[in-house]
């Protein structure tokens, strides 16, 4: 009894000693800056002097202002109408460029999981627009988009499909399609490897069975191939609906400023380095944080999505 | 950045021995337009055989938002590794905190400059940054298109508009589609913002915050300018020109693609260039007036240099600041990419005369020029400026009419105002 309640104890403090300093990194470069930016959040800090922050609670998140005579407004983030513009645009962004990548991911990776000739190519081929740094690709699209010198007007033009070209990261109308249609050629291929593995956990001999049964390839898909693919797939779209929801750098380059593409990251950046209202910012991510939080835990709760393989 | 920094002086050191050894590395950071970054390198290399010290430079995007913002990040994390930084005529009041007093180090040679531009750059006694070039708007237009149609330099919008869409339609039928009647700066940032304050200004709209601090944005002559200019996207202007930044407007026009351009005085060295479509085919003029205005407004730009209160190396770094803004060094800017001079003596220069007509004949209009209303509203400038272009960019792209959209903002001002600025 002895000997062995003393292994285990000695194998507890074996694996805290190993945590440790992945807990320690963990700490000090993800849990502090949250920490202190939640802080900041409830008080008046300016960038010019952070050491001189005060607290002063719940004011830039709400606040009542009375101006004396009976009237008075609702000031803060949440009375705010250009934080909830940035976060609509989130949300509708997440949304139709998430139902979008994971459709168009879903058929890429049912081809790559056929048998033919180059796969294996056609498997590295389709990661590049992945592997291109967000930064460099967006200012690549917006070179493409650009009115006067853009390959895509110009392609447009010459087949007729259009009669003038078309300002895409300029118009109000086309701005946020521009915005997602990059974010859908970029992350498709992320959500194409992520199903693929999925596909590839699926055993054959499934397949095999249906064949000999004679269903056909349609009922296959949706009776097997769905079923069996979902939990790598529910997993694959929390990654991309958690990375859309922070989005910023595509934004930032593509439609700089642009109230038709802010989003909730972009209004968080424009607070807190731009104008002189760095505990307003902090508010805002510390509102990104939790909107992204609760929403996280529903899916999760909503879907029983399960990280440890199969349900 | 530390630790290669460290590295590179230890090298430096090592490499050169006892010689140079006191040398400094410096940095500095600098937005740029057009061949900014050559002309400044070549400025550095000047200024390194003559002190023995090494200058590199940061490129920073073109957006003076985005160059704004990174600044003052750096600034607020006490950032060791850039000594000078070239600062936007209306940062001042907003960065003053962080920069040296240059008043000691500069008092025999400020007084060649231009008093309203050094009094831009103090705030409360402090000599924030040093002059380096100033800047106003012009208007560009091509004589050669002007000349074809018989038409005269317009001197209100109204004819800028009527010209340019006349000659647009000429060109058309002729088989020149490509041509657009008036590009300008209309993405949403700071460009916008002295774009837009023209429009409202040269319509007696006012300059949207006035001196004494009042709101004055939502009237209806500010209505009536803004909504000109909205006539504008999709007919003379691209509907890209929401989009467009000073380097885009130019990349239209300097392919002779647009008869008229709004942009400031380093075009017209670059126009002028050997590659380019419209070599000798422009002139410019000031810029028009509006239909209730009685005379035209340019928009007061300019770059200025600070030295970080951060920097390792401050005496080097005035050092390197004062050369920048010495009267040599703003008389090979002014050749070679006509920027205009801070310094007064500067405009009687015959070679600059000779060469870059534009700046002898700039003087009365960058002197008439319109402040942005950086010094009543202090710190909430860029928040006034973000609230005022985003209502000019909902009106031009649709969103809203002018009148409706200045409400809006006006609302907004009063509630960032508060009791005061």
């Amino acid at each position: 009894m002895k000997r062995e309640s003393q292994l285990s104890r000695q194998r507890k403090r074996a694996a805290w000693l190993f945590l440790t300093p992945m807990l320690a990194v963990l700490a000090a470069v993800a849990l502090w800056p949250l920490l202190k930016t939640i802080y900041f959040g409830f008080t008046d800090a300016s960038l010019d002097d952070l050491a001189g922050a005060r607290w002063i609670g719940f004011r830039n998140f709400l606040e009542y202002v009375d101006y004396g005579d009976g009237t008075g407004e609702y000031y803060g983030l949440l009375a705010d109408p250009t934080w909830w513009n940035a976060v609509r645009n989130t949300l509708f962004f997440t949304v139709v460029s998430v139902v979008f990548e994971t459709i168009l991911g879903m058929i890429v990776a049912l081809v790559l999981n056929a048998n033919f000739r180059g796969r294996g190519f056609m498997r590295a081929a389709i990661l590049i627009p992945w592997a291109i740094p967000t930064i460099v690709s967006a200012k690549m699209w917006a070179w493409m988009m650009h009115d006067q010198f853009g390959i895509l007007n110009d392609i447009g033009l010459s087949l007729g499909l259009i009669s003038t070209p078309i300002a895409w990261t300029a118009s109000a109308d086309t701005a946020m399609a521009a915005v997602i249609i990059v974010d859908i050629w970029k992350t498709t291929p992320f959500m194409a490897l992520l199903i693929l593995a999925g596909l590839q956990m699926i055993p054959g001999d499934i397949y095999e069975a249906a064949r000999i049964d004679g269903v056909n390839p349609i009922k296959v898909f949706w009776r097997v191939t769905l079923p069996l693919v979902r939990p790598a797939l529910m997993v694959a779209v929390i990654f991309r609906g958690l990375d859309s929801m922070r989005i910023f750098d595509l934004i930032y380059v593509l439609t700089p400023n642009n109230a038709q593409t802010t989003s909730m990251s972009v209004y968080a950046r424009q607070n807190l380095f731009e104008f002189d209202k760095f505990a307003y910012g902090s508010a805002a991510s510390t509102l990104l944080f939790l909107t992204i939080a609760i929403i996280t835990i529903l899916y999760i709760w909503a879907g029983r999505v399960s990280f440890d393989g199969g349900r | 950045m530390k630790l290669r920094n460290a590295l590179l002086a230890f090298t430096a050191g090592f490499a050169l021995t006892a010689g140079q050894a006191a040398a400094a590395d410096l940095a500095i950071v600098s937005g740029a337009v057009g061949d900014d970054l050559q002309t400044l390198r070549y400025q550095l290399d000047e200024f390194e055989k003559a002190s023995g010290n090494k200058v590199s430079i940061v490129s920073m995007p073109p957006s003076t938002s985005d160059q704004f913002g990174q600044y003052k990040l750096w600034l607020a994390a006490e950032n060791p590794d850039i000594d000078v930084y070239r600062t936007d005529v209306i940062w001042a009041p907003q960065l003053a905190n962080q920069f040296v007093d240059l008043t000691e180090a500069t008092k025999d040679v400020i007084g060649d400059h231009f008093p309203a531009i050094v009094e831009s750059q103090t705030v409360n006694g402090k000599l924030v940054a040093m002059p380096y070039f100033t800047d106003a708007p012009a208007l560009y237009y091509r004589t050669d298109l002007l000349e074809k149609y018989g038409k005269d330099v317009p001197t209100t919008w109204a004819e800028l508009t009527a010209t340019a869409q006349e000659i647009m339609d000429a060109e058309h039928g002729a088989g020149n589609t490509g041509l657009y009647g008036f590009v300008f700066q209309g993405s949403a940032y700071e460009g916008l913002t002295c774009d837009a304050l023209e429009w409202v200004m040269s319509n007696g709209g006012g300059q949207i915050v006035e001196p004494d601090g009042s709101i004055s944005i939502n009237n209806p002559k500010a209505a009536e300018a803004i909504e000109m200019a909205k006539g504008w996207v999709g007919t003379i202007a691209p509907e890209g020109v929401l989009a467009y930044k000073e380097e885009d407007s130019r990349g239209v026009w300097q392919t002779g693609n647009a008869v008229f351009m709004r942009n400031w005085p380093y075009a017209y060295s670059l126009g002028n260039s050997a590659d380019s479509a419209v070599k000798d085919k422009f002139d410019v003029s000031t810029l028009p007036v509006g239909p209730s205005g009685s005379r035209p407004a340019s928009t007061l730009g300019g770059w200025n240099l600070a030295v970080s209160k951060y920097s390792a190396h401050p005496d080097e770094a005035i050092e390197l600041v004062k050369f920048l803004a010495s009267k040599d060094m703003q008389k090979y800017l002014a050749l070679q990419s006509s920027r205009l001079p801070t310094i007064q003596s500067l405009y009687e220069d015959p070679d600059i005369m000779e060469k870059q007509p534009i700046i002898p004949r700039w003087k009365e209009v960058f002197l008439n020029a319109v402040p942005r209303p950086s010094a009543p509203t202090q710190k909430k400038y860029n928040e006034v400026s973000t609230e005022f272009w985003t209502a000019v960019h909902a009106t031009l792209s649709g969103d809203g009419s002018a009148a409706d959209n200045l409400k809006k903002l006006e609302a907004k001002l009063k509630r960032l105002k508060g009791s005061a600025w």
